[in-house]
């Protein structure tokens, strides 16, 4: 069983379902990478599995525990990190004051925990007095995941993390995903830029449909010719 | 020379002292309207009647304290009754947030249902203070009435013109930048204050982040308390009470909330500001002044007033009309209503 996973998830807006049984997991210290054509699912599995979305059926289980009733503020309690896709950044607050929000759970270890953001990304040393809202994409993003990572996560969920940055950028975002999970933290993300994110992942999830169509590591993925031409463009 | 000092001392007398005072009476309420709009996110009618109902509540306790023979000298009792008036308004925020508008926010109203919400409590406590105080006039000052007066200022000076400044002006001026000043430093340096600014900013980060949205709210009903009874009080001390006029305030306070920029801290004390300034200047008869500075031949015969003071608050409407049409985001840029 899998650090965190939810099983067999039957998820929806209003009447349509959206998510048709599917199975996501992820163990700490790995990176899981969700991707798929669009309109797949692959944001919606990850709000179903952050407790944004209610299943219709399926349970969502975290080191053994059943989450499926919390709520998300209660999830992040619990050690559960969240990148939204959007607004994801206080543009009106300081980059400081964005990581002090991320903290505001553990206020005692802010230092140390800001710390260790700065050095994983020390641009925001340098920018720690300006206001989010007026820093480049790829600074914005660091930001996101920054303020995430000062909830001392035990589960690092992003959505789509690279969408809108230079190629450049998206590298070095991944290189510090990657460092990440070296510290024992599971992470979790849906990627646009499928290529790229598989061959850092240690687990696929290829969904078409709101259903799983392909698991597996992200190197047999990418060696899978039925997933190159379907997915991967060749 | 003596003439233009003279005709200096006359603006300074009928609109820069009186148009400070009025500034920081209506910063003072547009900052608790911004506050509200951020973080509950409506516009809330009742503030006039909040700031109504706490100047009564330090009107009784005035009352009270001078009947016990309590008495300060030369400044007035209505200051020390003050922190009554404010735990007062807490108590009254508290428990219409907790009987009305929590439950429109579990229901997740859209906002023009909590404007609407907020003025049914503003009829509830309209009805409610003149059933506890009556409609009319109140009076609730002692004390010394002023600072300086028109005769001592030409005594010292030897002009033709004086200056005077009320006691109450002073007290509005030294009190406004205390609370302003407060309000400023509470949202930059302590945690709560900036929770509050990320919650205004972006509530769902802001749950995501583990802040507790019950908490932001009652902290922000507290210093909107705070806010509302000394504007409510001060405007009360220096004009004079009447349950009334906090009715017809809410206009020009909702101006300056929206001409500043609603949303911005900033914005509600310079809307404040400019309000209070276009009112006085463009009803003040300026004939006594051009008197001073025109020769002679010039001196001109009417009041040389460019709207009878009737039109104040429609005053308020043009500014505001305007600022939405020109810049709807005002003058520090606030949201777009």
């Amino acid at each position: 069983m899998s650090f965190l996973i939810g099983k067999d998830m039957v998820a929806g807006y209003g009447g349509a379902t959206i998510l048709k049984g599917c199975t996501i997991g992820v163990e700490q210290g790995e990176i899981a990478v969700i991707v798929g054509p669009n309109g797949a699912g692959k944001s919606t599995a990850m709000r179903a599995l952050f407790g944004l979305l209610d299943l219709t059926s399926g349970a969502v289980m975290m080191d053994g525990q059943d989450i499926g009733a919390l709520k998300p503020q209660m999830r992040v309690q619990l050690g559960m990190g969240f990148v939204p896709q959007t607004a994801n950044i206080f543009t009106e607050l300081s980059v400081e004051e964005n990581l002090e929000m991320g903290a505001f759970l553990h206020p005692d270890d802010f230092a140390d925990a800001e710390e260790q953001v700065f050095e994983l990304f020390p641009i925001l040393r340098e920018k720690r007095h300006q206001l989010a809202g007026e820093l480049s994409g790829g600074q914005r993003q660091q930001v996101a995941v920054g303020r995430a990572l000062m909830t001392e996560p035990k589960i690092l969920m992003l959505d789509e993390p690279t969408a809108g940055v230079s190629p450049i950028v998206m590298d070095e975002l991944f290189d510090r995903i990657i460092d990440i999970a070296h510290q024992g933290i599971a992470i979790l993300m849906v990627e646009q830029n499928a290529r790229q994110a598989l061959e850092i992942a240690d687990k696929g999830y290829v969904l078409v449909q709101g259903e799983n169509r392909f698991t597996d590591s992200g190197k047999a993925l990418l060696a899978d010719r039925e997933v190159r031409q379907t997915f991967l463009g060749g | 020379m003596v003439d233009i000092i003279n005709a200096l001392v006359l603006i300074a007398n009928f609109i820069v002292v009186p148009g400070l005072t009025y500034g920081c009476q209506l910063g003072l309420g547009a900052l608790g309207i911004t506050m509200i709009y951020s973080v509950l996110r409506f516009s809330n009618f009742a503030h006039g009647e909040m700031m109504s109902f706490g100047a009564m509540t330090t009107i009784l306790m005035t009352w009270w304290m001078q009947a016990q023979g309590i008495s300060f000298g030369a400044v007035p009792t209505a200051l020390f009754a003050l922190p009554f008036g404010i735990v007062a308004v807490i108590a009254l925020t508290l428990t219409a947030d907790r009987l009305v508008f929590r439950y429109y926010r579990s229901i997740k109203a859209p906002p023009v249902t909590m404007l609407i919400v907020s003025m049914g409590l503003m009829f509830f406590l309209g009805g409610l203070i003149r059933f506890i105080i009556g409609p009319d006039d109140q009076n609730f000052f002692d004390g010394q009435r002023f600072i300086i007066n028109a005769r001592q200022f030409k005594e010292m000076t030897g002009l033709n013109e004086g200056l005077a400044i009320k006691t109450t002006q002073g007290m509005t001026l030294i009190l406004a930048v205390l609370m302003v000043g407060f309000v400023f430093w509470f949202l930059r340096h302590t945690r709560t204050g900036k929770s509050m600014r990320a919650y205004a900013n972006n509530e769902d980060l802001a749950l995501l982040s583990g802040i507790n949205p019950e908490r932001v709210i009652l902290v922000t009903w507290v210093i909107t308390a705070f806010l509302v009874t000394l504007a409510g009080t001060l405007y009360g001390l220096d004009k004079s009470y009447k349950p009334f006029t906090y009715l017809s305030l809410l206009l020009p306070i909702f101006a300056s909330a929206i001409v500043g920029g609603i949303g911005s801290p900033i914005g509600a004390i310079l809307g404040g500001f400019v309000i209070a300034f276009s009112e006085l200047t463009i009803t003040f008869a300026y004939k006594r002044v051009l008197g001073y500075l025109l020769p002679q031949s010039l001196e001109p015969q009417g009041l040389m007033q460019l709207l009878s003071t009737d039109y104040k608050i429609a005053l308020s409407f043009l500014i505001l009309v305007l600022v939405l049409i020109l810049k709807p985001t005002g003058i520090a840029g606030g949201k777009v209503i």
